[in-house]
Order: structure tokens, then sequence, then C-alpha cells
């Protein structure tokens, strides 16, 4: 730090940059000549494609889950009429439907949690190492993170095998420990734990760079000034570090909510196409009820009451981009 | 800081360092076994001992795995697919993305509060009715029904992420070129284009892998005889059990070219995707 950084007078520095002040941005000035009608001529394309591939099938799976429709109506035998809230009445009664939610729940706030947690102290350790360390952590993150999820799934269903898979193979070496022939996948929460460090190992590069650029805003000046009043790591960490990253923070923890609420090929995949009733999340339960028990109209009450239950997430993180201004 | 001793402060960077290396074996290993694996003699895959080292190299499990299922035609039909929908996002999300970021008119907010929101919609949650529309169409077990489909998720994204490109380039640039006698059009294809390129180059390579990443549509789709790359991959385990070896090397297949991919835009992408957060 040289003297003439030390010698400005004191200012609490703004917590993210001000935009330059030779670019004034005034959204509310119409900022065009043009005619109002070309904006739309130039979205039109990009909101009929839309409306056709997203905004229908959205209607369409209101409207089927209050329907009565399975095979018969799929091929046209007869036609879908509706049941009112009948399917909704049905899955909500059922214990079953329940259990799933709640292992959802508990399986995705364990993935956010972990993800987050990990990311958090990954990000801090790398400004503490060597460069050298650094560069190696980034490559194995960027590989892990540039990995196709079947192809990692497929490849955690490896490490994790019974008989030949390395991890049992390894945990075997332990003194006192037998672990070759252990099946991970005999029981639900065994088998979920493992998908769980699936989704953990794919979703932390993410959450480690973007949170590795938002330490860099951290300015270190507030850093020292804490420092110099007696503040430990800890609080450093609790009362400069993390509130200025807070706003990165809501916005990574929100996207995760909603990853993690959606994970599907990895439960999949992992039961070779078929979970197990220990194993069924959300996802893989609608999917169930649609294509192997031919429910339709059950299969998308249940979606969509997935989607009104992450509603409330999806609240949270538009309002931190809108208060970020990143929609203006 | 200047409170520790050097030594000490050398001995805690050596410390971190270990756990800096702790971090880097484990979120490597996967990939490192994944290699080690396909390019090992199957027989020593399937050793209850297995050696942490390579043990030669050999390319048999490829061969085997170019052999248990056509692997030529999932791979041009990922191609095909993955490419008409970047070629489709790219077009018609870059005319979205400039209109809600150059032009200032009434329901901008809402359609960007839309677009935003849609990316929030599990795709998995769609599924039923997206296979019942095609169904409809009569577009099941089409490349093209798949490739609508894919817009659903691409599209969005490429609108989201283009806008971000065009907001960092200074409307002044423009403005600039329209005083000099420019046209909107012109100012546009020759000052902003040119600015944009990489940025449009990054946004369709990254749309291109999460087309051909894509599972649950590719499988629920099209039917076994037009599978896509990623559900060729399921070719591996059968009723008598799986192959390892083989199954490793046509994981490497799949994912090489990938991660290279992606290591070219990562950091570019990267910026753009947390633009948002950090900036102010």
């Amino acid at each position: 730090m040289t003297a003439a950084d030390t010698t400005t007078p004191a200012k609490v520095p703004p917590p993210r940059p001000a935009p330059p002040p030779s670019l004034p941005r005034r959204p509310g000035v119409k900022r065009t000549s043009g005619g109002a009608a070309t904006p739309w001529l130039l979205l039109a394309p990009c909101l009929l494609i839309l409306a056709l591939v997203l905004g229908y099938p959205l209607v369409r799976l209101v409207t089927l889950s209050f329907q009565k429709y399975g095979q018969p109506q799929l091929w046209g035998f007869q036609p879908a009429e509706s049941v009112g809230f009948g399917n909704f009445t049905k899955v909500l009664g059922d214990g079953e439907f329940w259990a799933v939610v709640l292992r959802t729940i508990v399986f995705a706030a364990g993935c956010v949690i972990f993800t987050m947690v990990a990311g958090m102290l990954i990000a801090l350790l790398l400004q503490r190492v060597s460069g050298w360390v650094k560069t190696l952590v980034n490559i194995a993150l960027v590989a892990s993170w540039g990995m196709p999820i079947i192809v990692a799934t497929t490849v955690f269903k490896w490490l994790f095998d019974a008989d030949y898979g390395i991890l049992n193979a390894l945990l075997s070496k332990l003194p006192g420990v037998e672990m070759i022939g252990h099946n991970w996948f005999a029981s639900g929460p065994q088998g979920l734990a493992v998908i769980m460090l699936l989704v953990v190992w794919g979703a932390v590069p993410f959450v480690v760079i973007t949170l590795s650029a938002g330490l860099t805003q951290v300015p270190a000046e507030l850093e020292e000034a804490a420092r110099l009043d007696g503040a430990g790591a800890w609080g450093v960490f609790r009362y400069v570090t993390l509130p200025i990253l807070k706003p990165v923070i809501v916005m990574l923890t929100t996207l995760s909510v909603i990853w993690d609420m959606g994970v599907f090929p990895q439960v999949f995949v992992m039961r070779n196409g078929h979970p197990e009733a220990e194993f069924q999340l959300l996802t893989t339960y609608s999917y169930d009820r649609a294509f192997v028990v031919n429910d339709y109209a059950q299969g998308s009450a249940i979606a969509l009451l997935t989607v009104v239950l992450l509603l409330g997430v999806v609240a949270v993180y538009m309002r931190q981009m809108l208060k970020i201004g990143e929609v203006e | 800081m200047s409170a520790l001793a050097p030594e000490a402060r050398r001995r805690s960077r050596l410390g971190w360092n270990l756990l800096g290396l702790l971090v880097f074996l484990t979120a490597g290993f996967p990939v490192y076994w994944m290699l080690n694996t396909a390019l090992k003699p199957a027989k020593d895959a399937i050793d209850p001992d297995p050696s942490l080292l390579p043990t030669g190299i050999t390319l048999d499990n490829f061969s085997r795995a170019l052999d248990i299922a056509d692997f030529w035609g999932p791979v041009a039909r990922s191609l095909v697919v993955s490419l008409s929908v970047v070629a489709i996002g790219v077009v018609v999300g870059m005319l979205a993305a400039l209109a809600i970021s150059r032009f200032a008119f009434r329901g901008r907010k809402i359609v960007i509060v839309g677009i935003l929101a849609v990316q929030m919609v599990p795709l998995v949650a769609m599924i039923i009715p997206v296979f019942l529309l095609l169904n409809d169409l009569k577009q099941y077990d089409r490349l093209t029904g798949l490739i609508i489909t894919y817009l659903t998720f691409i599209l969005p994204f490429t609108v989201w992420t283009l806008r971000g490109f065009i907001v960092n380039i200074p409307k002044e640039l423009e403005e600039a070129a329209m005083v000099d006698g420019c046209s909107r059009t012109s100012a546009f294809l020759r000052v902003v284009f040119p600015l944009l390129a990489p940025g449009m180059v990054a946004t369709s390579v990254y749309g291109f892998i999460q087309a051909w990443n894509e599972y649950l549509y590719a499988l629920m789709l099209l039917s076994q005889k037009h599978q896509t790359a990623t559900v060729w991959l399921g070719n591996f385990t059968t009723k008598h059990g799986t192959e390892y070896a083989p199954m490793m090397a046509g994981s490497t297949m799949m994912a090489v070219p990938i991660v290279v991919l992606f290591l070219l835009v990562q950091r570019k992408m990267a910026a753009g995707l947390t633009a948002g957060a950090v900036k102010g």
C-alpha cells in the first residue's frame, strides 16, 4: 500500500463501484426516435416462440391438473373431462406425497447448505493460498463444472460401485473397516446422500467462482480498519465481508434452491431409470405418476404443486435482481 | 498482518496451501478416475483392490465403447439439434435483447421480469404438457420437436446473457455514429455488432453446451432408435450388469470436447452471469 493511498481522507468506500460519471444513465428518458412499434417488432419472434413452447405448455399444465387424463385420453379414445380439484385432493390426501415433499425439502436444503458453505470456505481459502495452488484448484473446479451432468452421474456411479468402486476399496484400507460389497444404494437416505454429494460437487465451482469475484470487491481498507479496531478473523468476516457479499449470496442461494429442487437426471440415472419409492423426489414422483402409472393429470398436479412451492423462492430472487438494479 | 512474524506467516501459508491441495485432489478426483479407468486394461478395472496410479495405457475400452451401440449416429443427431437450437436462439434472442436493452417502451419491465421468471420454471415440471403438445403436433420422435422444445430454456438464457453484453457497450458509441450520419441499423451493424461478437460467440458456445448436455427431454421425446449422445451413455448398463471400463471411455468421449469448449468460454460467461451481482 502506497503512502498516497493511506493519506487520502478517510471515507467509506461504496460497497459497489458507482457507474462512471461520464455515462449518465437516465432510464426514464426515451432513447429512440423510432416508432413505438420497433421494440415490439424485435421482440415478436422471441415472444411468439416462448408463447408456443413455454406459454402453451404452462397453461396446459394447469388445465391438465384439473382433468382426468390417462392412456385413453392420450390416444384420443375418450375426451378429457374436468374433475375439478379431484387430482389435488387425491394427491394432497396421499401420505406418500407428503413423505416425498419432506424428502425433497430435506434433500434440497442439504444440497444448498453444503454447496454454499463449501463454496464460501473454498473461496476464502483461495484468497490465502499461493498462486500455483490457486491455479490448480481453479483447473479442478472448472473441469468439474464443465462435466455434463450425465457423465458426472455415470462417474459417481462407478466411484460408489459396491464391488469394484474405488471408494469402498479405499475405505476398506482403513483398519477395522470392511466395505467391499457395501451397496450404497440399498437404503434411501444413504443413496440420496451420495446423490447429494454429486449435486454439491457439480454446484460448488459456480459458487466459488462467483464468490471469488465478489470477494475482490471487498475493499481491503475496510477489512484493515476492522482489524485495527480489534476484530478477529471471524469478526472481519461477519461484519465486513458478509454484508458486502450479501446480494451475491442471496442470488446464489435462491438459484441453488431452484436448481436443487429440480434435480432429476442424477436420481434417474443413478437408479437405472427406476427410482425406488425411497428415492422419489417431487420431480421423479411427478414423472413416475405420469409416465409409469400413466396418470398424466396427477403427474401435472404434482408438478404444479412443485412450481407453487418454488414461487416464494423465485420471488426473493426477482426482488434481489430488482434491488441490485439489474432490472431497471 | 504485520503483527505476525515472517516464519509464522510462512507456516500459515503452508497450512493453507496443504488445504488447497486437498480441495484440488477432492474436486479433481472423479475426473481423474474417469480418465484412469478409461485408459486402463478392462481386467484391471474390475480389480477389488484397484491401484490409484495408471496401470498401463490402452485404447481397447474406447473401441469397445464404439462397438456397444452406434456412437456417431447419436453424436450427429446431438450436433444437429444443438447447432439448430443455438442458431435460432442467437438470432431471435439478439433481436429481443436489443429491444429490451436499447429501447424504452411501455411494458419493457414486464417483458424483462417475464424473461427472468420463465428461466426459473423447472424443466422437469414441463415435460408432461410438452410431451402431449408434441404428440398433438405429430412431432414426437422428431428432431424438430426436440429443437423447438430446447428453445424453452436456450432462448430466455440467450436473451438475458446477450442483454448483459449489450448493456456494457456504451450507447454513446452508437449515438456518435448516428450523429455522423449513420442510420440506426447501420450504427448497430458497424459499431455495436463488432463489439458484441465475442459475447455472442461465448453465449452460443454456452448455449450449445447446455443443449448438448440435456438428458430428460432427449430421453422422453425421442425413441431408442433416434437417441442423442447423452442418452447413448445409458447403453452400457443392461440387465446383465454394467461394463464400467468402456462406460468410462464413453464418458471421456462425451466429456472431453464439452469441457474444452467450456474452458474456452468459462471466463467470459462467469463474468457475464455474475455481472448483475457485483456491478452497481
